[in-house]
């Protein structure tokens, strides 16, 4: 027993030996041609097959991309938009198809665009309660939803810019006469839902007051159960971007033309932002987006070419590792 | 006392010294006067009259701060550095709405940043304070009245106080010697570390006190002391001492000085008169300049880079801002609605753009500040702590026999080790051990001694490595030499021949005999005798003339006796019998640097008169008789042997005088020595030159100024590195050229030129005592020496041979001069090697400062004593040697070593380590900061400049502290280009560090273009991967929090594997520190995430729900991994393939198993030898090329 301890008290007293002396034992690479090439080569047939596969998954997925901003508004108003956004008196209803151009398995999910939106603004993306969410009215200090703050001296539930310039566009969609069945349940994150907007928080004093920016809340519906606005209050990081309306549950065909009824209530016309409709299945990567497939082709082959490259210099010029005379100073100062 | 009594008169018999009794005249009128105030009432400290003087205690202080005072004013301090000013604004705005992020996220990693480097400060002082507390408690005897002395701690003393001082103690406060152990009131002093001379000094007390020599005599001793007022001048003092009704004059010879050292005393009493800060040496201690490294400084300049860049992305940020928020109210129409323009804040205001863009600007500022590495100082001072500990703890470096270990005082100077490229030393203490060791001798024509000096033992281990073949002829005898300690010191000579009485068989015994009696008597030394053991040891002026008579004394020749007028010694007759003999001692003609010899008269026991004479061989050789001149040549040869071999060579001879002749003689130098005059000294050297004449030769010694262990190695391998060496020293030119010689320094065939202001005709100026026109012709005769010395260098560069310059220290006050010291040092610069005699400490400051500003380069100071005090200050880097006594050099230096071979390790392996550890790290770390702080400015550029981060707010403020800090440290701390084995085999390495290759500006930008690259691919590849479709099996789309998680998870990776990449040695630490940052990072997101939401906010789940289950997380992650290094990898894989630095040559070579192979690594290392190189393996070199020259022409 006591013959280990000493055994182990020398073997710490060594390494703490090692250790100040700087001599403990370390591996040092040394970037050789071997190695160098190995490793151009070990990344290009790594990177090449794996961007073939993320191809292989974007391309499996079916997207329906229906542009409407524009053709959902009467030919009459395409002038002023902005006066026919904000006229509530005329009926915003527009008829759209799409037409399916490859089998779409379901879940067939359903996006809404927008293009030159900018959630990402500092003054909006500050402007919102996290604590109200949760807690409701009971949490008074709201000040950081200004200036929707409060009207007529009462707090508004939920309070901020965020909330307030919800979306409202709605969405129903027909194919072949019967009306598709859209999911619009679990469209938002569990933890947003179960943590972040109170189940018993109910909107309050919302889109009371003079100025009306986006959708209407159902009073009665907490909110952790307003998915839309769940979605619609995680911002997005680009002004581009697209937010879950709903999932179609039905497996849709080839040249199936689906009819899509919406409302045209949201105002993109202002700030010139282009409003989108998708239909898009997904892979195991996700949505539509050779970028990543693409990406690590490039970079794959470009291993590759490198190290063809490298080992073709490589043999080309040979000489001896330790030949000081090319160093920057053996050429200059030392030589006088 | 009968015994000192006796000693003191001898002294005064051989040194005459002009002990000057101080008289009341000139600046004695001025007591009582304004600057003349001070009154001290001896003896009675605690009376009413001192009591309202109220002079300060004797306790001193050396700490920074009180501790009222440390946190205003290391506060200001730390503020007081641009970048952690700015820091501090952005904490104070980030309590604005301005603040993209919030306050706390901001301001706790300043805090830690500024409380670590606070912390720092106050260790530091604390073990400032540590050492006051031990100096203030050290004890001195005091009187406590009634003539008891007690020990009293240094810090109680008060002004007027009577202290008791023993034999090598130092003096506790500014004192007045009261009297002394001996009779006469005399005390020796060390003044080593105020001055740094070695030779103790003599202090006389008044002659009223000099009888109150016990301790019962203070019992009613009462004085007033009236002097000058506190100043820092070391050398006057002006005060009366007043006893009873007596005045009696008090001058700087009474005065004994804190910091001295009683020597050679028994003891003395004294007076305190000056106490704490108002004593002399607390008055003269200046400030130490804060040294900054060149490291440093040009980062510096890239912070203010940074900044500049910081100030123009946030303008352009802030325009940009500045218009689309302009836009948003068009003709009074809401564009952006969903930003309510029509109610809003300053901030935001369309109306007023212009002020809402200025706004924006600081805004911008801060959110940009990440581009500006907030740790950086901080780290980069932990990191220099802790490479001062490795440099502490190095057991190379360690001197076990006097258990000194290296000690880095100054941490911030670690990298400029790395830089140097001139290094200045001093000479004794520093190249030598300030010993003298007889080794050799010539008598009669035959050389004696087998002893080798360090200068051949390191020819001869060249000799024996594989490269040396050729030469032959040094040190047949090295096998035979085993290392014999010798055992007396001064005394390393082994030759059987003479010694243990076997001179009398030798062909020559009588000369021999007379050499060693001359050995024994012609010397200034004064015998010691232990009363227990009977020994006899020497006190000499010198360590030379104790070598001599330590020689003598070994070979059977013991001097042990010398009265006023007699030398007794026991010696051999030729018959090989023992015999006392006394010699009775006429004259003492002295040494002066002038006269290059001493003589003495004495008349022996058979009555003849003999004048015996040693001298320099310049002057000895033309005083020789013709019939002396049997063994000249011999003699002439073996000296140059010897000097060649680095030995201090002096000439023996003697002759017999005639009655008439030295009656005449002695009247006459009597009569010289009694001239009052300032042309005394001229006539004695007259006088004595006519009797040192028609000598007889006898031979010659040849003693060794025994180098510090190592020495020449070490200056070999300096020079190997190309660093330049020169040695400025106080010593005699030929001393000083014979250490150059011992050093390798200097060599055979080596051209010389020297500047030397002692020709005869700048004499005869200076006696003629034009002061203008004296320093006039010396100036033009330095000036023609420069520029002839010039001549030299440019011919003898053709020849690439090499020239070695030596200056003394007369011409040197010229040479410093304004006008001339440009081509003076151009001339230095060209030289190999540059020996500066006769120097005085401010010289050798000056002529660091010049090598220091003139050309730029780093240079290193390295001295052991207080004169080389003022050039460690100067120097980029000050070394103390601290192996001796005397703490002043170490306690002004910025690291000290016990050792001169210490350097070696010093700059080769911890410079070259240093400098390349912080010089990576300061660009790794701008690298990681740029990589961050580009993706904040890139995502700007897609939300409207708004201000918005990508990343979450602690994302935000733990990179710096959290995540990526780590890695760094282990960089600065751990990483390790080339073992330190290997930086020795290749000394060259370190013209990496003079070059400073690894710290230009275009590796700088290099990696800060790195850094924009690595923004680049990881911003654009995470949007573009992760734009609106869904990024996951369950179509969720991404969105800000999920981008800043993603894109924050391609920061770390990519920034800790850029380290890992770019360092060739991992320990389990680095592999610790960087993949343990990796993990770190998903902890933490984990940690984080699972907090409450009002805590973790937007990360709330981020990771567990959102990303890890994605694939194209992991993917993306990969692929923006290996895009970003992709560059950098293709770009080193190259670079080290095909255009190599020196350092990853030897990686190379280690690689390929080749470092063992001598002759290939000879190959790589020889080409870094020039023919200006010095030390003894350019030595060799030149010796075996000119060998080879002349094998040759012989053909």
């Amino acid at each position: 027993m006591a013959d280990m301890n000493r055994e182990r008290h020398r073997t710490r007293e060594t390494a703490f030996y090692l250790f100040t002396q700087q001599s403990l034992p370390a591996c040092k690479p040394v970037l050789t041609p071997g190695w160098v090439i190995t490793i151009f080569l070990f990344m290009g047939l790594i990177f090449i097959p794996v961007g073939l596969i993320t191809l292989r998954a974007s391309h499996s997925v079916v997207e329906i991309v229906d542009r409407y901003d524009t053709e959902c508004v009467p030919e009459a108003f395409r002038i002023d938009k902005i006066s026919y956004i904000q006229d509530d008196s005329i009926p915003k209803n527009c008829s759209r198809f799409m037409k399916v151009h490859k089998y779409m398995k379901a879940p067939i999910y359903i996006y809404y665009q927008l293009d030159n939106y900018y959630q990402n603004h500092r003054r909006y993306v500050k402007s919102r309660s996290d604590k109200q969410l949760l807690h409701g009215q009971k949490y008074h200090d709201t000040s950081s939803c200004q200036p929707v703050e409060l009207n007529n001296g009462q707090p508004i539930v939920p309070c901020g810019l965020i909330a307030w310039s919800l979306f409202n566009d709605s969405f129903t969609f027909i194919r072949e006469r019967a009306e598709l069945k859209v999911n619009r349940k679990n469209i938002a994150w569990k933890s947003d839902r179960d943590h972040k907007f109170g189940k018993n928080v109910h909107p309050f004093n919302f889109q009371n007051g003079t100025l009306i920016g986006g959708g209407k809340l159902n009073p009665k519906v907490p909110l952790s159960d307003q998915e839309d606005l769940i979605v619609w209050m995680r911002t997005s990081a680009l002004p581009s971007f697209r937010k879950l309306y709903g999932r179609i549950k039905e497996d849709l065909d080839a040249d199936d033309v689906i009819v899509v009824n919406l409302m045209n209530n949201y105002n993109t016309y202002s700030f010139g932002g282009k409003k989108k409709l998708v239909l898009s299945t997904s892979s195991w990567l996700g949505g539509k987006n050779d970028f990543l497939g693409h990406a690590c082709v490039i970079i794959g082959s470009s291993s590759l070419i490198l190290a063809i490259v490298f080992t073709l210099l490589h043999l080309k010029y040979r000489r001896p590792y330790g030949d000081t005379s090319y160093l920057p100073w053996s050429r200059k100062s030392l030589s006088g | 006392m009968a015994g000192a009594r006796r000693r003191k008169q001898q002294f005064s018999r051989i040194h005459a010294f002009s002990c000057g009794k101080a008289s009341f005249k000139g600046d004695h009128s001025l007591i009582g006067g304004p600057g003349f105030s001070r009154v001290i009432y001896c003896n009675d400290p605690e009376c009413f009259e001192a009591s309202l003087r109220n002079y300060c205690d004797n306790y001193v202080r050396s700490t920074k701060y009180t501790l009222a005072t440390f946190f205003p004013k290391s506060l200001f301090e730390q503020f007081k550095r641009a970048a952690n000013f700015y820091f501090l604004i952005c904490a104070i705005l980030a309590f604005t709405p301005l603040s993209p992020y919030s306050a706390v996220s901001n301001v706790l990693p300043l805090v830690v940043v500024i409380g670590a480097t606070m912390g720092k400060e106050a260790i530091e002082d604390w073990r400032r304070y540590k050492q006051d507390i031990e100096v203030n408690n050290r004890e001195v005897k005091m009187h406590q009245g009634d003539g008891v002395f007690e020990h009293t701690k240094w810090m109680d003393l008060k002004v007027g106080d009577i202290v008791k001082v023993e034999k090598d103690e130092f003096f506790p406060a500014d004192l007045i010697l009261l009297s002394s152990s001996y009779e006469e009131a005399i005390c020796y002093v060390e003044t080593m570390n105020l001055d740094g001379e070695t030779n103790l000094k003599l202090k006389q007390a008044p002659d009223a006190t000099s009888s109150l020599n016990e301790d019962s005599s203070f019992q009613n001793f009462k004085a007033i002391i009236r002097c000058e007022d506190p100043n820092a001048n070391l050398y006057s003092f002006v005060g009366s001492l007043e006893l009873g009704n007596e005045q009696h004059p008090l001058s700087p010879q009474q005065l004994l000085l804190r910091g001295s050292k009683l020597r050679n005393t028994d003891y003395i009493y004294g007076v305190v008169i000056f106490t704490g800060r108002d004593t002399k040496v607390v008055q003269n201690s200046t400030e130490p300049p804060s040294k900054r490294s060149k490291v440093e400084k040009r980062m510096d300049k890239i912070v203010y880079f940074l900044f500049a860049v910081l100030v123009v992305l946030s303008i352009i940020g802030s325009i940009f801002f500045g218009i689309e928020t302009r836009e948003d109210l068009e003709n009074g129409r809401m564009t952006r609605w969903y930003l309510r323009p029509d109610d809003t804040t300053i901030y935001y205001n369309p109306k007023r753009a212009a002020v809402a863009a200025i706004l924006q600007f600081l805004t911008a500022l801060m959110l940009y500040s990440y581009l500006i590495p907030i740790s950086l100082y901080v780290s980069i001072e932990i990191v220099k702590v802790l490479q001062s500990i490795f440099i502490n703890q190095d057991l190379h470096m360690y001197y076990e026999e006097a258990d000194k270990p290296a000690r880095a005082r100054t941490s911030n100077l670690n990298e400029e080790l790395g830089q140097v490229d001139t290094i200045l030393s001093d000479k004794t203490g520093t190249l030598t051990c300030n010993s003298m060791e007889f080794i050799k001798c010539s008598i009669a024509g035959t050389s004696y001694g087998h002893g080798i000096t360090e200068v051949e033992r390191a020819l001869a281990w060249r000799k024996g490595s594989p490269m040396a073949q050729e030469v032959a002829e040094v040190g047949d005898q090295v096998k035979e030499i085993k290392e014999e300690k010798p055992s007396v010191k001064g005394f390393n000579f082994v030759d059987e021949r003479i010694m243990n009485g076997n001179w009398l068989n030798e062909p020559h015994a009588d000369v021999i005999q007379k050499f060693l009696r001359l050995l024994a008597i012609c010397h200034t030394a004064i015998p010691e005798v232990d009363e227990e053991t009977g020994r006899i040891s020497y006190e000499a002026e010198s360590p030379d003339e104790a070598a001599f008579v330590v020689a003598a004394k070994e070979l059977g020749f013991e001097f042990y006796e010398r009265t006023q007028t007699s030398i007794s010694l026991y010696e051999f007759d030729l018959s090989g019998k023992k015999v006392e003999r006394s010699y009775n001692l006429l004259n003492i003609l002295e040494f002066s640097s002038s006269r290059k010899r001493m003589s003495v008269i004495l008349r022996n026991e058979e009555g003849k008169l003999l004048l015996l004479c040693k001298g320099a061989d310049s002057v000895m050789f033309e005083r020789l008789a013709k019939n002396g001149q049997e063994f000249v040549e011999k003699t002439k040869e073996h000296i140059e042997e010897y000097a060649d071999a680095g030995l201090r060579t002096l000439v023996l001879a003697y002759r017999e005088i005639d009655e008439e002749e030295y009656v005449e003689f002695n009247e006459k130098f009597t009569e010289a020595k009694n001239v009052v005059s300032a042309d005394r000294e001229e006539m004695i050297e007259e006088v004595a030159e006519k009797i040192e004449r028609d000598l007889i030769l006898l031979g010659a010694t040849a003693v060794e100024d025994k180098l510090q262990n190592g020495v020449p190695e070490c200056i070999d391998k300096l020079a190997q590195a190309g660093i330049k060496i020169w040695v400025l020293t106080g010593d005699k030119m030929e001393t000083a050229i014979n250490i150059g010689f011992a050093c390798s320094l200097l060599r055979q065939g080596m051209k010389q030129v020297v500047i030397n202001s002692e020709t005869p005709e700048n004499k005869a100026l200076e006696k003629a005592g034009d002061k203008t026109a004296t320093a006039v012709a010396y100036k033009a005769s330095v000036l023609q020496q420069i520029s002839e010395g010039k001549q030299l260098l440019i011919s003898s560069n053709e020849n690439s041979e090499a020239v070695a310059l030596i200056v003394d220290g007369k011409s040197l006050t010229y040479a410093l001069e304004d006008d001339v010291k440009d081509s003076f040092l151009e001339l230095a610069i060209g030289c190999a090697s540059v020996i500066c005699c006769r120097s005085s400490p401010k010289q050798k400051a000056l002529v660091t400062r010049l090598v220091k500003t003139k050309t730029g380069s780093t240079t290193l100071a390295i001295g052991d004593g207080a004169n080389d005090v003022g050039m460690l200050q100067e120097a980029d880097i000050g070394v103390g040697i601290s192996g001796v006594e005397g703490m002043q050099a170490v306690m002004s230096s910025d690291i000290a070593i016990a050792q001169f071979r210490y350097l070696e390790r010093l700059l080769l392996v911890h410079g070259h380590w240093c400098y390349r550890r912080i010089s990576s790290m300061i660009c790794y770390f701008f690298y990681k900061n740029i990589a961050f702080g580009f993706t904040l400015f890139f995502y700007e550029i897609y939300a409207s400049f708004s201000g918005q981060a990508v990343y979450n707010d602690w994302f935000l403020s733990l990179y710096n502290v959290f995540f990526t800090s780590l890695p760094v440290i282990a960089l600065g701390v751990f990483d390790q280009d080339v073992s330190s084995r290997l930086c020795l085999k290749f000394p060259l390495l370190y013209q990496e560090g003079i070059q400073n290759v690894l710290f230009s500006w275009l590796r700088i930008l290099a990696w800060v273009f790195n850094g924009v690259l690595s923004a680049t691919i990881i911003f654009f590849f995470c949007i573009q991967a992760m734009k609106y479709q869904a990024f996951r099996k369950g179509g969720e789309v991404s969105d800000l929090e999920v981008l800043g998680a993603t894109m924050y998870t391609c920061v770390v990776w990519v920034v800790n594997c850029q380290m890992a990449l770019s360092i060739t040695y991992f320990t389990y630490i680095q592999h610790l520190f960087i993949w343990g940052g990796i993990i770190l990072w998903y902890i933490f997101l984990m940690a984080y995430g699972a907090m409450d939401p009002d805590i973790s906010t937007t990360a709330y789940e981020v990771f567990i729900e959102a990303c890890a289950p994605a694939g194209s997380y992991w993917l993306l992650t990969l692929l923006v991994l290996i895009a970003s290094l992709l560059p950098y990898f293709a770009y080193s894989a190259i670079q080290i393939r095909f255009f190599p630095m020196y350092h990853q040559m030897i990686q190379w070579i280690r690689s390929d198993g080749q470092s063992d192979d001598p002759e290939y690594c000879n190959m790589v290392r020889q080409r870094s030898i020039r023919h200006t190189t010095v030390g003894y393996t350019a030595r060799f070199e030149a010796k075996s090329k000119s060998s080879k020259e002349r094998g040759e022409d012989n053909r």
